[in-house]
C-alpha cells in the first residue's frame, strides 16, 4: 500500500502585520500551517530575529555579552546602528530598562529622548519595549507612540491595565500594538478582543505571550503558543490569529547558568558558547512553537538561529 | 482504534469461568478496555479473537527500551502530537558517537564525558544515557569498543551494516540489550534474524518514508516488534517534516508501519558542534526517540538537557522543589530570611534573583503541593496558620539571631494572621515580582 502523507486541513490563517516603513519594512505572520510544516501549508514571511538594544549602558551583563558591543554599549543609538551595520539586524528592539521604577526609574522625557535618538539613527523597523510596570508604561509608551509618529513602530507590552491609554495613542499615531498577557490563551484572546473593540486594526496587532527562558518556564510559553496556533489555524478562532513576539534575550541572559564560568564549574563547559547556545535553543524552541519574532542579544546566537530558519524554510 | 468493553466482551468465550481472576467475562472485558488487565489472563480465548484484540489494544507507537539500569532508555509509547493535549512520556535518549577510528585517549575521553556532564536539578539528575559505537571498517577496534562499552553503564547503539561484524558485536554485548543499527533493504533478512536471535531492538534505515514503511512491514511480518525508524534523511527541513509526518501517521491515521520511535543524526548534519546542537534542539520537541551527537561538551549538552527537561515535563503536574532551608550567597546569623512556595518555577526564579542580588540570604521553601504563591494562598495552603508553624518548625531559628521574615508580595494578605502565629517576629512584605527582589534585598542592607 503506497503511503500517503496525512495532511491537516487548516481553516484559519495568521494575519499579516507590517512594522517599519519602506523600503526596510518587515512583514510577519501570514502562516497557513503550523511552524515549518511546509508540506501542508505556507509561511509566506519567514520568522524574524530582532536585536535588542538597551536604553542605557547595562551594569550587570556578562563580559561575553558585552564584548560584541563594547565600543558602542554606552550609546543606545550607536549600539543600534552597529547591530544593523555590523550584524545585519533586520529589526531593533529597544528595551526601556532605565525607566523601570524598581531600577533606575529615569524620567519619562529623558527616556523618550533616547527613543528619538535610536529611531532616527537606524532605518530598520523598531520595537519599543517598556518596563512591564503598567503605570510607568502608560505614561512612557503614550509618549513613545507620539514621538515615533510616521515610523510604524511596535509598542509593548500593552496589558489589560493600560491598553486603553496606550492603545488609543497607538491608533492615533498609527503604531503597532504588542498585546501582553501572562501565559494564558484565554487572557490573550480577551485582550485582543478589547484592543479590537478599542479600534486597533487587525493588521496593527501582535501578541506577547510572556516568555520564559530555557530552564525557567520555557515549557509554559511553548505550550501556550502551540495552543494559540492550534486555535488560530484549526479552530477558526479569529481573535488569536495574530503574529507572536517573544522577548527572550534577558530571560536567558539573567540566569545563573549563563553567568557561571567554566573555571567555577568545569562540567558546564565554556561560558560564552554555553550562553550563546542557551539563547539559541530558547529561540529555536519558541520558533518551533510558533513565534514570528524572537528578540535576542548575542550576534552569534542570532546567526545560528537565522541559519536554522533558513534551512527549515529552504 | 481502542475497542469498548462491550466490543471486547463479544470476542470473549462468555463462560464466566473466573480463571482470569475477574468474576465474569464482562468484568474482564471492562478491565481490558481500561487497560487494567492483560489479554493473556484468559486461557480460553480463540486465536482469531486474540489477533483482533491485540491489534486493537496495541498502542499506536510502540514503546521499547534499550539497555538497563540507571541508563536504560525507554522510547516510543507517545499518544499525542502536542504536549498540552496530555504529556510527552518518554524523553529522547541522547547519544555520543564513538568510532573505530578514534584512538584510545579519545575513546576514554568520550566515555568520561558521559560521567562528568551530569547536572542536578529539581531532585533529578540530567544526563545523557547512550553511546553509539560505529564500525567503519576496523573490526578489531570496533569489537574492542563494544567490549569497553559493555564495561560501562551506558546504553549502547551498535552501528555496523555488515551482518558478520554485527553478530560478533552482539555476541559480546548481548547482555546489554543494545540497539542494533541498522536493517537496510540489502541486509534486512539477516538483521531481522539477528535481532530475533539476540532479542534486541532493531533500527531500520530506509530510504525516506516509503523505504522505511517497506522495511518495517517486512520485519513486522517476521515477528519483530521493537523497531526504531531512521529515514536516512540528513537535511534539516526534510528530516524535521518527516518526524511530524511519522508521528501523525502513527497517531492519527493508525498507520502501523510508522508506529515506532525514531532515531535522528544531527552528528551527520553539521560541521560544528554549535550548529549541530541547534539542529538537535529542533528534534527534541519534534519528535525524535534518539538523538545521536558527534560529540558532547558541557556547553552543548547542558542546554539540550534543559530543553528536554522542559518539553518532557508533564503539563498536568507541576514540578516541585523539596521543602526546606536553602542558603544562598553564604548567609550568616544576620542574613535576611525569605519564605516562598515549592512550585519549582517559583523556586528557580526566586533563588536566581536572590543570587543575582548577591545579598547573603536564607530562602525557606514551604510545601504547597507545587502550587504557586497566589494559587496556594487562594487554596488555603499559603496562609498564616500554615506558614507560621512551618517557619517555627523549619529550624531556621537555629541559624539566625534576628526574628524577621520576608513574605511574597502576592501573599501580603496573610500578614495579620502570620503576626499572630509568630509573636515577636517582624513580618516584612516583599515585592510581588521576583525581578524586584534584588533591589528589595539591597534596600534592606
Amino acid at each position: 500500500m503506497a503511503f500517503e502523507i496525512p495532511k491537516i486541513k487548516y481553516t484559519g490563517k495568521i494575519r499579516e502585520v507590517t512594522i517599519g516603513i519602506p523600503p526596510n519594512e518587515v512583514t510577519i505572520g501570514g502562516e497557513s500551517c503550523y511552524p515549518f510544516y511546509l508540506f501542508e501549508g505556507d509561511m509566506p514571511y519567514k520568522p524574524r530575529v530582532a536585536f535588542e538594544v538597551w536604553d542605557h549602558e547595562p551594569q550587570e551583563w556578562q563580559s561575553w555579552a558585552v564584548e560584541p558591543f563594547a565600543d558602542v554599549i554606552h550609546s543606545p543609538s550607536a549600539w543600534a546602528k552597529k547591530c544593523v551595520e555590523s550584524y545585519g539586524a533586520e529589526i531593533i528592539a529597544l528595551q526601556l530598562k532605565s525607566a523601570d521604577p524598581n531600577g533606575m526609574n529615569r524620567d519619562v522625557e529623558e527616556v523618550v529622548s533616547v527613543v528619538k535618538d535610536v529611531i532616527n539613527s537606524v532605518n530598520v523597523p523598531v520595537i519599543v519595549w517598556g518596563t512591564a510596570n503598567d503605570e510607568k508604561d502608560t505614561a512612557l509608551l503614550r509618549r513613545v507612540a507620539e514621538v515615533c509618529e510616521g515610523k510604524n513602530v511596535a509598542i509593548g507590552p500593552v496589558t489589560e491595565k493600560n491598553y486603553k491609554q496606550i492603545g488609543a495613542m497607538a491608533i492615533g499615531y498609527n503604531q503597532v500594538v504588542l498585546a501582553s498577557t501572562p501565559i494564558d490563551v484565554n487572557l490573550a484572546k480577551q485582550l485582543n478582543i478589547l484592543l479590537g473593540n478599542l479600534g486597533v486594526k487587525d493588521d496593527k496587532l501582535a501578541v506577547d505571550p510572556t516568555t520564559g527562558g530555557l530552564g525557567y518556564g520555557l515549557e509554559y510559553t511553548y505550550s501556550v503558543i502551540e495552543r494559540d496556533r492550534m486555535a488560530a489555524l484549526t479552530q477558526e478562532d479569529v481573535k488569536l490569529q495574530y503574529p507572536i513576539v517573544c522577548n527572550l534575550a534577558n530571560e536567558v541572559w539573567k540566569t545563573k547558568e549563563t553567568k557561571v564560568t567554566k573555571e567555577e564549574d568545569p562540567k558546564m563547559g565554556d561560558e560564552k558558547k554555553r550562553a550563546i547556545l542557551m539563547e539559541g535553543v530558547t529561540a529555536m524552541t519558541l520558533l518551533i512553537a510558533g513565534a514570528d519574532i524572537v528578540i535576542m542579544r548575542h550576534p552569534d546566537s542570532v546567526a545560528l538561529v537565522k541559519e536554522m530558519i533558513k534551512e527549515l524554510t529552504a | 482504534m481502542a475497542l469498548s468493553g462491550i466490543q471486547i466482551f463479544k470476542l470473549l468465550p462468555k463462560t464466566n469461568c473466573g480463571e482470569c481472576k475477574f468474576p465474569t467475562c464482562l468484568a474482564f472485558a471492562m478491565a481490558l478496555a481500561a487497560a487494567k488487565a492483560e489479554l493473556d489472563a484468559c486461557p480460553y480465548i480463540s486465536d482469531e479473537a486474540r489477533e483482533q484484540l491485540s491489534d486493537a489494544s496495541a498502542p499506536p507507537i510502540r514503546q521499547l527500551s534499550i539497555g538497563s539500569g540507571d541508563y536504560e532508555v525507554k522510547i516510543g509509547g507517545e499518544t499525542v502530537m502536542f504536549r498540552h493535549e496530555k504529556t510527552f512520556f518518554n524523553k529522547p535518549g541522547l547519544a555520543i558517537l564513538i568510532t573505530d577510528t578514534m584512538d584510545t585517549v579519545e575513546v576514554e575521553n568520550r566515555f568520561l564525558k558521559l560521567k562528568l556532564f551530569q547536572y542536578e536539578r529539581v531532585g533529578l539528575t540530567l544526563k545523557a544515557e547512550m553511546v553509539a559505537l560505529k564500525y567503519t571498517g576496523n573490526k578489531e577496534n570496533f569489537i574492542n569498543l563494544v567490549k569497553k562499552g559493555c564495561g560501562e553503564p551506558y546504553s549502547l547503539i551498535l552501528m555496523a551494516e555488515d551482518a558478520s561484524v554485527m553478530r560478533e558485536a552482539l555476541e559480546v554485548a548481548k547482555g546489554k540489550k543494545p540497539l542494533i543499527y541498522a536493517a537496510t533493504t540489502e541486509n534486512c533478512d539477516a538483521y531481522g534474524a539477528l535481532a530475533k536471535e539476540y532479542s534486541c531492538p532493531l533500527a531500520v534505515k530506509g530510504q525516506g518514508l516509503e523505504g522505511v514503511s517497506v522495511l518495517t512491514e517486512k520485519l513486522s511480518a517476521m515477528g519483530l516488534k521493537d523497531l526504531v525508524i531512521d529515514t536516512s534523511t540528513r537535511t534539516l527541513k526534510e528530516a524535521f517534516q518527516e518526524q511530524i509526518i511519522i508521528r501523525r501517521a502513527a497517531l492519527v491515521n493508525k498507520y502501523k508501519p510508522f508506529g515506532y520511535p525514531t532515531i535522528v543524526f544531527p552528528s551527520d548534519m553539521a560541521d560544528d558542534l554549535m550548529k549541530e546542537t541547534m539542529i538537535a534542539s529542533c528534534f527534541i520537541p519534534k519528535y525524535a526517540g534518539i538523538v545521536v551527537m558527534s560529540n558532547f561538551e558541557g556547553e552543548s549538552l547542558f542546554p539540550l538537557l534543559l530543553q528536554r527537561l522542559n518539553i518532557y515535563t508533564d503539563p498536568q503536574r507541576p514540578m516541585t522543589t523539596q521543602q526546606g532551608i536553602y542558603p544562598i550567597n553564604n548567609p550568616d546569623e544576620n542574613s535576611p530570611v525569605l519564605v516562598t512556595c515549592n512550585f519549582s518555577l517559583t523556586y528557580f526564579i526566586v533563588s536566581g534573583e536572590i543570587e543575582n542580588s548577591r545579598v547573603p540570604s536564607w530562602l525557606l521553601v514551604m510545601d504547597t503541593e507545587g502550587l504557586s504563591v497566589m494559587t496556594a494562598w487562594a487554596a488555603g495552603k499559603f496562609v498564616g496558620d500554615v506558614v507560621g508553624p512551618f517557619i517555627k518548625k523549619s529550624g531556621i531559628t537555629d541559624k539566625i539571631k534576628h526574628r524577621k521574615v520576608i513574605i511574597p508580595g502576592y501573599a501580603a494578605a496573610i500578614l495579620g494572621d502570620l503576626e499572630e502565629e509568630l509573636p515577636g517576629w517582624e513580618i516584612l512584605i516583599g515585592p510581588r515580582e521576583a525581578a524586584h527582589i534584588p533591589s528589595f534585598l539591597r534596600g534592606l542592607v
